[in-house]
């Protein structure tokens, strides 16, 4: 087994505008993630174009890193035995059904502390 | 001692045929590309020698097969402490671990192996690796002519015209994506398999078209492009005979080529079609070609690669160019755009249409297909228009046509036979 990053992009336009059903989605999909055993961690990120703030050296920005058409919706961690299993969970996030997409990238190392994000 | 020139010309034949199964069995045990090639060539220029001394085995592709994994499995004890830190191939089946444990500490699986001269053939596996989309499509060809037909680094870089070194990275970044992300070593599930089988056909069809009409470069073809596509095809074939679209492939590969030896004059300028000579197709290509296509168009609906060798096959199988069945072949291209909708296809369907139903039908659909915009960059599109016009009696408008293919073009035999053509026009005037 090995773990992917599974990073949600969703156009700038729409980061917002998700609606009911389409939030609703997310949720099954990510029920369905962690019922299969495969997931590790998964987080939903505040919108980036009004609350990202971009640190680089000494200088401190508002906004993300680049004015993209596309921006990081939010990521989760997976399990998967290999490339084409860690593919199968990624073109099954319906965010490929709502003008985003998902890019994969194997975890090379890491940890996670004993909390969970509060909203 | 057996006569060397017999060993050398054995040793060639094994490698040329047998270099994509020794390697892909010793990849599987190996479960590292690196080292699995290294161990191939060690094989073979083991070969050399010991064939020479002992005399050349019955089954040269199992020799080099176990000979190939011994060295794999004796570099793997030497290195067990290293080699446990680094990534390996990934190959997730059931057998996972039970079979790589048995591989490296029982040596009687390779004993069986001698004594029936078994190998077990993974060539599929590799294939379907090397064809991974989440490889960049140049290294999918790449990694295919290296791995799966053995050609040497130099000349896949010498094919796609870069210098060796850039083909030499470009394939050592593939490989370690193939460990770090863990592209599996495996054939797809059915539920993936018409997708990435899709894939691995386009690999094989590009690697043809590549060699067949070198996009740029002095000469026309690169043969042993053609040939390393046609062997892909053959093998596909073997793997995998109930995939009619694996049959459609292979036969359109070996009709399109049956003309390879006319497509140019003796001074290497192109020759059209209606200016070839039949006489010198390749007759015995075009009849496997024809074989492959009927049992394939009984076995079920027509799918792309099968109509594509079909009209291929009408073209070549007419004994004149005027007795072309040119109603049958647009009919083909209609099942064709159904079967895959494409604007290329398109336009080749209206240089079958114009003997059909006339220049002035035909000239009306590449200008719709030229207002579509899709085939801008797309020479072809402006020599047919041009070649159209000039038959409708046209010449200024052909003229202006056939300067427009001439800045697209990048191949210098295409490139004279446009200045041949514009030649011609502005003498007839």
């Amino acid at each position: 087994m090995a773990q992917y990053a599974l990073l949600i992009y969703t156009p700038t336009v729409r980061e917002t505008d998700l609606n009911p059903d389409e939030l609703a989605a997310h949720d099954l999909h990510a029920r369905a993630i962690t019922e299969s055993g495969a997931m590790v961690a998964a987080f939903a990120l505040e919108p980036a174009d009004s609350t990202a703030t971009s640190v680089r050296g000494d200088a401190v920005t508002d906004g993300p890193f680049l004015d993209a058409k596309e921006v990081v919706a939010g990521f989760c961690i997976i399990e998967a035995p290999d490339l084409d299993a860690a593919l199968a969970i990624a073109r099954s996030n319906p965010i490929n059904q709502q003008g985003g997409g998902v890019e994969v990238r194997p975890v090379e190392g890491g940890f996670t502390a004993d909390r969970s994000a509060t909203g | 001692m057996t006569d060397p020139a017999a060993v050398e010309s054995a040793v060639a034949d094994a490698h040329r045929r047998g270099w994509g199964i020794v390697l892909a069995a010793t990849a599987r045990l190996a479960r590292d590309l690196d080292l699995a090639e290294e161990c191939v060539q060690e094989a073979y220029a083991a070969a050399l020698i010991s064939w020479r001394r002992d005399g050349i085995p019955d089954n040269p592709q199992a020799w080099l097969t176990t000979t190939a994994k011994r060295r794999a499995m004796d570099a793997m004890q030497r290195e067990r402490v290293l080699r446990s830190k680094l990534p390996l191939l990934v190959e997730p089946e059931e057998t996972h671990g039970e079979w790589e444990d048995a591989a490296v500490n029982d040596p009687l699986e390779l004993a069986v192996e001698d004594a029936e001269d078994v190998v077990p053939d993974e060539r599929l596996r590799l294939i379907f690796m090397c064809c991974h989309p989440a490889l960049a499509q140049e290294a999918q060809l790449a990694l295919t002519l290296r791995l799966v037909c053995g050609v040497p680094t130099s000349d896949i870089a010498r094919a796609f015209l870069v210098p060796e070194t850039t083909m030499a990275a470009r394939m050592t970044r593939a490989k370690k994506k193939i460990v770090t992300t863990r592209i599996p070593f495996r054939v797809p599930r059915s539920a993936e398999l018409p997708d990435r089988l899709r894939g691995v056909l386009g690999v094989v069809h590009l690697l043809f078209t590549m060699g067949h009409t070198a996009p740029s470069g002095s000469s026309l073809m690169r043969s042993d492009l053609v040939d390393s596509s046609l062997h892909l095809a053959r093998m596909l074939r073997e793997l995998m005979p109930d995939e009619r679209e694996v049959r459609g492939l292979l036969a359109l590969l070996l009709v399109t080529d049956a003309r390879r030896a006319t497509r140019v004059d003796d001074q290497g300028r192109l020759l059209r079609l209606e200016d070839q000579d039949r006489s010198r197709w390749n007759p015995s290509a075009i009849a496997e070609a024809h074989g492959l296509i009927v049992d394939a168009l009984r076995a079920g609906p027509p799918s792309r690669y099968v109509l594509q060798a079909a009209i291929a096959s009408l073209y070549a199988e007419a004994p004149t160019f005027d007795d072309t069945d040119w109603a049958q072949i647009v009919s083909l291209y209609d099942a064709l755009l159904v079967a895959w909708p494409s604007p290329v296809v398109a336009l080749n369907r209206t240089v079958a249409l114009a003997m059909v139903a006339g220049p002035a039908t035909a000239l009306g659909e590449v200008e719709r297909l030229e207002r579509g915009g899709a085939l801008a960059e797309y020479h072809y599109l402006q020599a047919i228009k041009a070649d159209l016009l000039q038959r409708l009696d046209r010449p200024v408008e052909a003229l202006r046509a056939y300067e427009a293919a001439l800045a697209l073009v990048d191949n210098d035999a295409e490139r004279e036979f446009l200045d041949g053509r514009i030649a011609a026009l502005q003498r007839d005037r």
